[in-house]
């Protein structure tokens, strides 16, 4: 293989079709903004509360689709009112009663999600259930990226804005209450950041998938950097990785390879190699002894 | 004087309450920490002492009665005694201990220039070329220190420490024992809840012995006797489940007497030295430690 063909396989669907690039520029703002938040959650603890929150936004997209047919703007609308929504009660529930967060959360998203998809089977055909569970990269018109633009330059400003608290929040919470009442407020503005994150991926990668490109790339960081001025960037450089590897797979494969599970998948096999070969508590680096210093 | 604010540094109970589920863990507390004291709260496990330190910042909301302390609550630096902080967290030590100058600098203003502050507190505490440090490879001895490196930094006129010495070896104990003798030569109000006697008799100026209800509050010496121990000791740190609703009249503490009448605690002949009847004389300075009676809680 020349060269030329090798830019040609990695370059060429780009430079061909408007659809391909729409996908990949829609795939990269995603890759700005979701990493980082996924850092916060993984590093939390928290990593499968997003994946809750995703089935939450389920039941306003199904809403906004019953209302409007398969409208982004309805659909988008919908998705965060209901997002926002649960995070909201979910918060509200844990600060007032016995409850923890992880089992408010867990009940609020599986009334939500049950509602989400009688809403759907009330109208509408299993190709639209999978269009909203699935998502339609290839499909991404100029309101699509505009909004996914939208989301990632919000979620940076916001979260460069946030980042003090929210670390303080993170390691020593105790503290933050003794010193500031900043606590709750950072946390609902962080929720809120997941929740409008979730939406704009499910744009792109469907509601469940959509957690794909927020936790995997985060996660995978840990193999390679230890703090968090390594793991954000490392977490953003995976995601955008695996948005281009997923892409050029899914256009390059014989059969029909549908492109948001592909997109996740190269996440996946990225986590996969990391988890063997990361320099920071990979597989093989544990295997390997190395003999111990002085002091 | 009831309607005053309680001076900078000092800490007023007035019926304080403080529990769980509606069974007291503090059982009307009254009395004043005057600003500028070191005072060791002492008791056998489950006297409230950990509670008592939750209510003074705020932590846990009083069932009854109140707590002021200071004009802001938040003037308040407090070392939990099981602190939540997540160590597994990639965070440098310059980083933890960053957190202390939360009140200048928010969240938003440059900590770049206040490094050589950072370090010169990481100093302090013995911690010289840890700054760079993550939080997860420090000892617990190095860990507490750094939290002091932190509580430096607060710069707050009342300090509350629980149970700050536990698992701590001698070394660092005494050179945190010196930090915090150097917070009360400034006149920082220091509370600290300890187990070690000894401890308390050579370095702490009066102490305030809890078992639910105040047993005794006084200058250490006076307070620290065997009787005070041993009936301190017999504390049932049992829940009565069928336990009544308490009678005691709150409205009563507001006239700081009337606290002899209402035994509902059972055994509670009255151990303090004296009572004080106004908490008006903690005007000379702090080194004082011979006003004895004068900030005496109430013993109900």
């Amino acid at each position: 293989m020349t060269l030329a063909d090798l830019l040609d396989f990695l370059i060429g669907p780009f430079v061909e079709f408007g659809f391909m690039r729409r996908a990949l520029a829609g795939c990269l703002a995603l890759s700005l903004s979701a990493p980082p938040l996924g850092v916060f959650l993984m590093l939390r603890r928290m990593s499968l509360m997003s994946e809750a929150m995703s089935h939450a936004i389920l039941p306003g997209a199904a809403a906004g689709f019953l209302v409007a047919g398969l409208s982004l703007p309805a659909m988008t609308l919908g998705g965060l009112v209901a997002g926002l929504a649960v995070a909201l009660a979910a918060g509200l529930v844990t600060r007032s009663t016995v409850l923890k967060e992880d089992a408010s959360l867990a009940a609020f998203y599986l009334i939500s999600l049950a509602g989400g998809v009688f809403l759907v089977s009330l109208r509408g055909s299993q190709v639209d259930l999978l269009h909203i569970l699935f998502g339609t990269v290839l499909a991404l018109d100029d309101d699509a990226l505009t909004l996914l633009g939208g989301i990632s330059s919000l979620t940076l400003v916001a979260l460069a804005l946030l980042y003090r608290p929210l670390v303080i929040e993170c390691v020593d919470p105790l503290f933050l209450r003794t010193v500031s009442r900043a606590g709750g407020p950072v946390h609902s503005a962080f929720l809120a950041l997941v929740v409008v994150n979730l939406v704009g991926g499910f744009q792109a990668l469907g509601t469940l998938l959509a957690v794909g490109l927020m936790l995997l790339p985060a996660i995978t960081a840990r193999f390679w950097a230890a703090d968090l001025s390594g793991l954000i960037p490392v977490a953003m450089l995976v995601s955008m990785l695996s948005s281009v590897t997923g892409l050029l797979v899914s256009y390059h494969a014989g059969i029909r390879l549908p492109t948001g599970p592909a997109i996740v998948l190269a996440a996946g096999a990225l986590y996969l190699v990391s988890m063997l070969v990361g320099p920071r508590g990979g597989l093989l680096h544990r295997l390997v002894r190395r003999r111990h210093l002085e002091a | 004087m009831s309607g005053e604010a309680a001076r900078a540094g000092a800490i007023r109970f007035r019926g304080l309450t403080l529990g769980y589920d509606r069974h007291p863990a503090v059982h009307h507390l009254d009395g004043t920490i005057a600003p500028g004291d070191l005072l060791a709260v002492v008791g056998p496990n489950g006297a409230g002492k950990s509670t008592l330190l939750k209510g003074i910042v705020g932590e846990i909301r009083p069932l009854d009665g109140s707590v002021e302390a200071g004009p802001r609550s938040g003037a308040i630096a407090y070392l939990p005694q099981a602190a939540e902080i997540d160590r597994s967290f990639p965070l440098s030590v310059l980083d933890l201990v960053a957190m202390g100058l939360w009140r200048p600098l928010g969240a938003w203003r440059s900590l770049t220039r206040q490094r050589s502050r950072l370090i010169e507190a990481l100093a302090a505490v013995g911690l010289n070329g840890f700054e760079d440090r993550p939080i997860g490879t420090l000892s617990g001895g190095q860990f507490q220190r750094a939290l002091f490196a932190r509580l430096i930094l607060q710069d707050a006129r009342i300090i509350l420490l629980d149970e700050p010495f536990t698992g701590i070896d001698e070394r660092t104990t005494a050179d945190l024992l010196t930090l915090i003798r150097g917070w009360h030569r400034e006149g920082r109000t220091v509370v600290a809840a300890l187990h070690d006697l000894g401890q308390v008799r050579a370095h702490f100026a009066s102490t305030l012995v809890l078992a639910r209800r105040p047993i005794a509050w006084g200058p250490t010496r006076e307070v620290l006797t065997p009787p005070v121990l041993a009936r301190a000791l017999r504390l049932s740190e049992a829940w009565d489940e069928a336990a009544a609703i308490c009678r005691h009249d709150a409205h009563e503490h507001d006239a700081h007497e009337a606290h002899h009448g209402t035994d509902h605690g059972g055994s509670a002949e009255s151990q303090a030295p004296g009572h004080s009847h106004s908490h008006d004389h903690h005007e000379h300075g702090h080194h004082d430690h011979d006003h004895g009676r004068a900030h005496h809680g109430a013993v109900s």
